[in-house]
């Protein structure tokens, strides 16, 4: 027990030398902080110990320099370390658009992971070094949270939405993998592992899976969902056309425009009327509670594979004629 | 504080002994013993459950209870520590008793609230003590949802309606000290005459009175999902889990300064009597409570900057959370400034507040970890929240309270208590509470998720180290309550000023009369004028 006592964390990511160069920062902060006023306070209370029953202290009652000059070095401070701490958290908040997406689904109490190659694992992530990962991630139930302390990062799983986390691991091993939001019985067995792999030992990892990829999977729930009835490949059903779409800028009803990203498509699918896309009728059902996670994502990871069919059809802002069927 | 030859006031507000004469007083003071003696018992019921989680953290497998008590104890402790002790401790009991008197008022401005504000305290406190007994709670204090509403079997409505009436109590005070203050202050009490505690319990005033209603209502919300299935914060319901934690924060982020304010307001007396000096920078001291208390309620989004909250939302938090490190620092200095060229004594009151400044310093500058949102994200939710929170709350509140309740005692009891077993008791809360909460912060860094349960083993070195100043603590804590209530019956009597303190309360015998000041006191001069009213205050 005594022989492995660590005082500080592994780390292992591109992110946890930011994040430690701020603690660093903060701890010296804390400890110059705390030693003046602790050296202060116990100076003063031996040099100025009362020494006769009746004494009272001198008379002053404040200066204003000195007001001044405690509440502008603290204000001073505290924006170099908000600036700092909101550099580091727009870094995590803005994977790489090169990142490997990995779906991610908490419940009580496990964790899941689905790769685009249709490897699934349990409780054990296997992501490779040297590569930006982005883990998209939902819940079953109640509110999770990822969390690898090695890598720095930890986000909220949320039931209904998807959140990210980003991180690239920089060197092999195994790292804790912990749920750190409350979560019920066994909150704390929530955990395993995740195995960062070299470039190789990550491929060969990669091809021991067994059955397709999610976008292939996607497509046969599709295909059994009839989903094409009205989202017809290359033209204009009752439903838009879905090629190409996944990261298209689409104009909703009532002007306003969102990026189509993963949480857009799912939340189209499940909760379709929440946000529709200008010129079409809200008629597609609400897939609530209709599909599992895992099923949702393969729809999601199907839709993103879907080329663009034609120039035309990009994204529904440019059909000719949407306009026309915009009725209320 | 020799006073040989004092006796006992032959009238004062303990006279009466007739159970009527209690459970039917007007006297504000009376309803802060009787406070005093509620929260004490809710102080050591939430003790005995931390005891418990600390026995179960020494080991790293989950075998002293099954994870569900685990989750029931950890929940209860919070529940108990915040809601029934840290918000009501400081107002309920030393600003009940003191208010009145420090401004030179016979009692609070409505006092048969005062009255009815301990009722509904114990009733609300009884419930969800009922609602713990029959089945516990395992929520945490927090009441996450959907956890909450849709996947917790245990008694949540019953202890959320506890808290929910217990909230009544909180505003009724809150109210009955704003009116007092706004209204009873005797001739000549200016607002910046006043006691810094009185500023800092109007300020806390003020929280209690706009906060308290959101919590009210997002328990009932939570209630209401749970009962009826309204799909308020259930995403299979249609709802959105984050509404609840932004309404929760609404207030409970706020209840951090309830808990916070009045402590920094026994600091401020405690320093200013035993320096006999002014507080350096009285108007900036009485400002930055007011600051505090309003920039209180605009940070409440830093306990959400990994609950899917925007990017923009969390860097507005937390630019808003550094702005009340400012008023909190601006106080820590202008309390070390006024012991420069102090008269410093070190009775045990003084030993409190020093340990409450050096472990507040901490405390408040490990909130500035939590408010940098890219290093919040590495240690929200793991024990570096749990080490800062307790010493903001223990570490401050609680200092802050034993220091002013060490302070009072003579006045409240006439009597006073053993002075080497009150010194040894101060030192073991200090050094216990170093032991059990400073290895916290190397946990949490390290990665250990709070409400644990089992955990990986090379945690345990700090755990074990956590668990042994935490029976340190626990003993500390004990100590006092036996020479307090020894002091009831045989302490050494005392006179109305055995601290040579200048202010209101100490004017008048002790224990004082029930209505305080037999005339009107007119007050002309400013607080803590120590050099020019140096009164025959030794008896």
């Amino acid at each position: 027990m005594l022989t492995d006592f660590p005082l500080f964390p592994e780390s292992a990511s591109t992110m946890a030398p930011r994040v430690d160069g701020l603690y660093f920062f903060l701890v010296g902060l804390t400890v110059f902080f705390s030693l003046l006023i602790a050296g202060l306070i116990v100076t003063f209370a031996i040099k100025y110990r009362r020494l006769t029953p009746d004494s009272v202290g001198a008379r002053f009652h404040g200066g204003m320099a000195l007001e001044v000059v405690w509440s502008v070095i603290p204000l001073g401070i505290t924006l170099v370390i908000f600036a700092w701490g909101a550099s580091v958290f727009f870094a995590m908040s803005s994977p790489p658009d090169e990142a490997i997406n990995v779906y991610v689904v908490g419940k009580q109490w496990m964790w899941k992971f689905q790769h685009l190659n249709g490897q699934r694992e349990v409780n054990e992530l296997h992501v490779p070094v040297g590569r930006p990962v982005k883990l998209i991630m939902t819940s079953e139930d109640v509110i999770h949270d990822l969390f690898v302390p090695a890598f720095r990062v930890k986000a909220d799983v949320l039931p209904g939405r998807y959140t990210h986390v980003w991180f690239e691991a920089t060197k092999p091993g195994s790292y804790h993998l912990f749920c750190a939001e409350y979560c019920g019985t066994q909150h704390s067995g929530m955990g395993g592992q995740v195995v960062a792999l070299g470039p190789s030992e990550y491929q060969n990892w990669l091809a021991s899976a067994t059955g397709g990829s999610m976008a292939s999977a996607g497509e046969r729930l599709f295909a059994d969902m009839a989903c094409n009835t009205c989202h017809r490949e290359g033209e204009v059903g009752r439903g838009p056309v879905l090629n190409g779409l996944f990261g298209s800028t689409v104009r909703l009803q009532g002007g306003r425009t969102v990026v189509v990203d993963e949480a857009y498509l799912r939340e189209s699918i499940v909760n379709p009327s929440s946000r529709l896309t200008e010129g079409f009728q809200p008629v597609m059902p609400a897939y609530q509670g209709l599909l599992t996670e895992e099923g949702l994502s393969e729809l999601v990871e199907y839709i993103k594979s879907l080329e663009p069919a034609q120039p035309v059809t990009l994204s529904m802002a440019s059909t000719p004629g949407g306009s026309e069927r915009t009725a209320q | 504080m020799s006073s040989r030859g004092v006796l006992l006031p032959a009238h004062h507000y303990l006279s009466d002994f007739g159970a009527a004469s209690w459970l039917l007083t007007r006297d504000h003071k009376r309803v802060a013993l009787m406070y005093l003696a509620a929260v004490t018992f809710f102080f050591f019921l939430g003790g005995a459950f931390a005891v418990l989680i600390r026995l179960e953290l020494i080991t790293p497998a989950g075998d002293l209870v099954s994870a569900d008590t685990y989750n029931k104890l950890f929940t209860m402790h919070g529940v108990m520590m915040v809601f029934f002790f840290l918000i009501p401790a400081i107002p309920t009991v030393l600003g009940n008793f003191l208010i009145p008197i420090m401004i030179g008022a016979k009692d609070l401005a409505f006092p048969k609230l005062n009255l009815a504000s301990l009722y509904i305290y114990v009733i609300g406190a009884s419930c969800t003590t009922y609602a713990i007994i029959t089945g516990g709670l395992d929520t945490g204090w927090t009441f996450y949802t959907p956890f909450s509403t849709a996947s917790s079997t245990t008694a949540v409505i019953p202890a959320a309606v506890g808290i929910f009436i217990t909230g009544f109590s909180s505003i009724l005070t809150g109210l009955n000290f704003i009116v007092t203050i706004h209204r009873m202050r005797a001739p000549g009490m200016t607002w910046f005459r006043m006691p810094l505690f009185v500023w800092s319990h109007y300020a806390t005033s003020l929280i209690m009175v706009l906060g308290t209603p959101v919590l009210a209502i997002t328990l009932l919300m939570v209630a209401a999902e749970r009962l009826f299935r309204f799909g308020l914060f259930d995403p299979a319901l249609g709802g959105d889990p984050v509404l609840f934690q932004h309404l929760f924060w609404f207030y409970s982020h706020p209840a951090v300064y309830i808990m916070v304010l009045p402590a920094m307001g026994v600091i401020s007396e405690l320093v200013a009597a035993f320096c006999r000096k002014p507080v350096f920078g009285y108007t900036f001291v009485a400002f930055a409570s007011l600051a505090i208390a309003v920039l209180g309620f605009l940070v409440w989004g830093h306990h959400m900057y990994v609950a899917g909250q925007s990017v923009y939302a969390a860097l507005v938090f937390s630019f808003l959370s550094f702005m009340v490190a400012v008023p909190s620092a601006i106080k820590v200095f202008n309390w070390t400034a006024t012991m420069y060229r102090g008269s410093i004594s070190w009775d045990t009151p003084m030993l409190y507040a020093i340990g409450f400044i050096g472990l507040f310093t901490v405390g408040g500058l490990t909130g500035l970890f939590l408010a940098a949102v890219g290093l919040d994200v590495h240690v929200t939710d793991t024990y570096f929240i749990v080490a800062h929170f307790h010493y903001i709350m223990v570490g401050g509140t609680i200092m802050a309270y034993l220091g002013g309740l060490h302070y009072w005692w003579p006045k409240m009891s006439g009597r006073t208590y053993n002075e080497l077993l009150a010194r040894v008791s101060a030192a073991m809360v200090f050094f216990g509470f170093n032991l059990t909460f400073f290895p916290q912060f190397l946990l949490g860094y390290l990665g250990m998720p709070r409400r644990y349960h089992a955990y990986p083993d090379e945690f345990q070195v700090l755990n074990v180290l956590s668990s042994a100043g935490a029976s340190l603590l626990g003993v500390g804590y004990l100590i006092p309550m036996v020479y307090l209530a020894w002091s009831l019956r045989y302490g050494k009597l005392v006179g109305s000023n055995p601290w040579g303190a200048v202010g209101l309360e100490w004017t008048i015998s002790s224990p004082p009369p029930t209505e305080n000041f037999a005339e009107t006191p007119i007050v002309t001069w400013d607080a803590y004028e120590y050099a020019t009213r140096v009164e025959g205050h030794v008896a």
